[in-house]
């Protein structure tokens, strides 16, 4: 009864037992992998930095190239392009990819056999060749526009080939392409809430737009924004198909510089770097998307990577606070 | 008489599949009336409250809710399906309260509330807000307008469901089970919250497994079984002295 109520005996001061003092396993294999990682990393590293070094067909050493071209105004130019063709893609596939996965998930056999048509076609064929498809176009129709086809009379009517410029090939291929990928991933979305909610909304008399506009959709972003965040930082690098429609993108532009002055290696390493910050700013962008959809899913959101690291250094000495500080909830103005 | 009544079945039936749900319903409820529904789990109370505002289509029978089918056009002796924003327009004036609460979680306690009157009945937000404001200190929750579903317990979920269902000025509230899913601490809270609206004349059929409830607020008392109504009448006189075998093993089961 009483030891219940007086807790354990290390809170009385005078007794308190010495703390543990042991020698803690060793654990060589740590090392030796350690060893082994950075053996297999610096021999690659050499390699490459080396070849870069002493490639003889470049104007001056390699790495002067690649520190020269990596702020070129071609190469941001191109990175600009990249970017480009990542938003409007990606506008684009999500715009049509929310529209399909409603279409699919309608009770109408029509819209949702369309739905199915589209993303069974356009899933299952390689972008490259959609984008091939797109860039050749004036080989299948010579005028695009309202008429009878294929020689008219035209009612109104643009050529092909004015219509579809590499540009817009690149964009409908990479667009088109991810939205029946968008599709199903918002697919999954909606089906992940709860049918409660959708009987809740129907109970308020809301109409199926209505609920799927301001109830479904907010709570299926949850799921919805982590696998969409992927999907933008792949098609940043997809972008690079663009090649083949000859359209100046980063990839693009890197190619003809190294054509020029076979710097093969070295236009590849500044596309790279260029790459990486790129996905780099967007995995970062992702992480506060996904926490402000957290809202009303968890009590508190979890802390920013600032709070985190401030956080660090304040406990960096002594042990965590057994209490987590509470980071209140914003609320939210619409 | 007749068309006086606020909800009226007649022989409502309606199957799963080939499991027949509601075997023939028959009842009325007048206005200002509380009818409290009892019986065993799967005896069709909750699938008929559903029934009532059309979220199940009903298979055969006649049901109303103030004078009009629900679902159905009448032209002559032949029924037509009521369109979609028809549905929509009918559910709007029945309120519903569910057991699981189904509060909207990526909105506030006053968002949930002004949702439906801003984009239904398109209302202002002002006097959506207003209102709101009003009907969640009715119901004790002033100081919540701004939290969370999940920042709330269960009892107060559910007083701001009741919130939002009232929101709308129903001329009939649907309560399925509103304290099965609560703590029972907290159950007194939210049938207090059932208990004031009917002080104010509000038409409301509550399907509930509290008895005390049922024998205070009801005006009648429903015993379901297996699809059909197997007695019905004054709460105390059938809670007290129930006349058929079948209510006599569930009261004495549950009371």
């Amino acid at each position: 009864m009483t030891d219940i109520a007086s807790g354990p005996p290390s809170s009385d001061s005078g007794r308190r037992p010495e703390a543990i003092k042991a020698i803690p396993v060793r654990h060589p294999w740590r090392w030796v992998s350690a060893v082994v990682v950075l053996a297999i990393a610096g021999d690659v590293s050499y390699t490459i930095i080396d070849a870069v070094q002493r490639d003889p067909t470049t104007f001056g050493p390699g790495w002067t190239m690649v520190g020269t071209w990596l702020t070129k105004p071609l190469i941001l130019g191109g990175v600009l392009a990249t970017l480009e063709l990542t938003v409007l893609a990606m506008l684009i596939g999500i715009l049509l990819g929310v529209l399909l996965a409603v279409m699919r998930l309608s009770p109408n056999p029509v819209t949702s056999t369309v739905s199915w048509l589209y993303i069974w076609f356009f899933r299952g064929t390689p972008v490259l060749v959609q984008i091939f498809f797109w860039f050749n176009l004036n080989a299948v129709v010579r005028h695009i526009g309202v008429g009878v086809p294929p020689d008219g009379p035209w009612l109104f009517a643009v050529g092909t080939n004015q219509l579809i410029s590499s540009f817009i090939a690149v964009t409908l291929g990479l667009g088109l392409n991810e939205a029946a990928y968008m599709a199903e991933i918002v697919r999954a979305g909606i089906i992940s809430v709860e049918h409660g909610q959708t009987e809740a909304a129907q109970a308020l008399g809301m109409n199926r737009l209505l609920v799927m506009r301001r109830i479904i959709l907010p709570q299926a972003m949850r799921v919805i924004v982590p696998p969409t965040g992927n999907e933008t930082i792949s098609m940043l690098k997809t972008t690079s198909l663009a090649v083949i429609a000859a359209y100046p993108e980063l990839f693009t532009r890197s190619e003809q510089v190294s054509n020029v002055y076979f710097a093969v290696i070295e236009m590849a390493i500044v596309a790279s770097i260029w790459y990486l910050a790129m996905t780099t700013v967007l995995t970062i962008g992702q992480y506060y998307i996904e926490r402000y959809f957290a809202r009303g899913a968890q009590r508190e959101l979890p802390p920013t990577p600032l709070q985190r690291f401030r956080r660090m250094l304040f406990t960096f000495h002594s042990p965590p606070p057994t209490v987590p500080d509470v980071i209140v909830m914003p609320s939210v103005h619409r | 008489m007749a068309s006086a009544a606020m909800v009226k079945a007649e022989s409502v039936c309606k199957s799963f599949g080939r499991l027949e749900v509601l075997r023939g319903i028959d009842l009325e409820v007048a206005p200002k009336e509380v009818m409290c529904i009892i019986g065993p789990s799967g005896s069709g109370k909750s699938t008929f409250l559903r029934c009532i505002n059309h979220l199940e289509k009903i298979d055969a029978g006649r049901l109303s809710v103030d004078g009009e089918l629900v679902g159905y056009r009448q032209r002559g002796d032949r029924l037509f399906e009521l369109a979609d924003s028809e549905v929509c327009r009918k559910r709007s004036e029945i309120g519903m309260v569910f057991q699981r609460f189904n509060l909207f979680p990526h909105m506030t306690a006053l968002e949930n509330v002004i949702e439906a009157p801003i984009h239904v009945k398109r209302e202002s937000r002002a006097t959506a807000s207003a209102r709101a404001r009003q009907l969640l200190e009715r119901v004790g929750l002033a100081e919540k307008v701004n939290a969370y579903p999940n920042q709330l317990s269960g009892g107060q979920q559910q007083r701001v469901a009741i919130a939002r269902a009232l929101a709308m000025q129903p001329k009939l509230m649907l309560f399925d089970e509103p304290t099965s899913a609560l703590d029972p601490e907290l159950v007194g809270e939210v049938l207090d919250a059932i208990r004031a609206l009917a002080e104010d004349g509000m038409t409301m059929i509550v399907v509930t497994h509290e008895m005390g409830f049922a024998r205070e607020v009801g005006d009648t008392l429903v015993f379901m079984d297996g699809g059909v109504i197997v007695e019905a009448g004054k709460p105390r006189d059938v809670l007290a002295n129930p006349q058929h075998e079948r209510t006599k093993s569930f009261l004495s089961k549950v009371l």
